[in-house]
């Protein structure tokens, strides 16, 4: 399980590789509190690569949108796969993000 | 619970770092049993995983002396999996300690998912002391 963060134009890209769960979540927000640190205010979540995410998981990107958001920033969520979007639903975050098919359609949407 | 064959047993130490290897072990086991490929990929590993950090966490308070035990048992038919939890806590009570994480008020907080989600996931979650408090999860195929 991995972390990658690039720049895309205006918006930091995070792919999550595997699992997002209690034991790498706090790499995560880490990581991505770094960058909003340095000033940055778009993120996108990119899932494509993800296995399954566990409650802690769920909590941190609730936690990193609030945050994002306190700074005027925004976070997005792309690439749920069928797993990932019944788990979404079940909670009803699908209802606080702002998620996409795909990354190329996330990213037109900032 | 009725005769049942043991298929997994193993302690491990309180570290969420140890979650994902026992997560893998059951889902072998789910697949084995052909259980649904959405219960094997998405509600027995996030079920699973509740259990395993609740226990870790909570029940054992993240103590490095001490374990968590994990029993996964098939029944005669082969359709249905248990998997029993046990940390060396005081227990809890499951009922009480579940909330409603879909509510307006309950939403946008970071925490209380856990228990919620291990009841939407599975067919079964009990709670009970053991030798040691224990959460058992009931997965049937179909």
């Amino acid at each position: 399980m991995s972390f990658t963060i690039r720049k895309q134009g205006e918006i930091v890209v995070v792919d999550v590789e595997g699992q997002l769960i209690v034991g790498n979540r706090q790499e995560l927000k880490q990581k991505v509190l770094d960058e909003l640190e340095k000033g940055e205010k778009r993120f996108l979540i990119d899932f494509s690569q993800t296995g399954y995410i566990d409650s802690s998981g769920l909590g941190v990107l609730v936690s990193l949108s609030k945050k994002i958001r306190e700074q005027g920033g925004e976070l997005r969520l792309a690439n749920l796969n069928d797993d990932l979007k019944t788990l979404f639903e079940l909670t009803k975050l699908d209802t606080l993000f702002q998620i996409s098919d795909s990354r190329e359609k996330a990213l037109e949407s900032f | 619970m009725p005769k049942m064959r043991v298929a997994l047993e193993l302690e491990i130490p309180s570290d969420v770092h140890e979650i994902e290897r026992v997560v893998e072990l059951v889902q072998a086991e789910c697949r084995r049993l052909k259980i649904e490929p959405e219960k094997c990929s998405l509600n027995v590993p996030v079920a699973l995983t509740e259990a395993l950090s609740n226990a870790i966490l909570r029940g054992n308070g993240e103590d490095a002396t001490k374990h968590v035990r994990v029993r996964a048992c098939v029944n005669k038919a082969g359709d249905t999996l248990v998997v029993d939890v046990t940390d060396e806590g005081d227990g809890f009570d499951l009922q009480a300690s579940t909330r409603n994480c879909t509510t307006p008020e309950n939403i946008l907080r970071e925490d209380g998912r856990g228990l919620y989600l291990m009841q939407c996931l599975v067919n079964h979650v009990e709670q009970f002391a053991d030798g040691g408090n224990t959460v058992r999860l009931t997965v049937h195929r179909g």
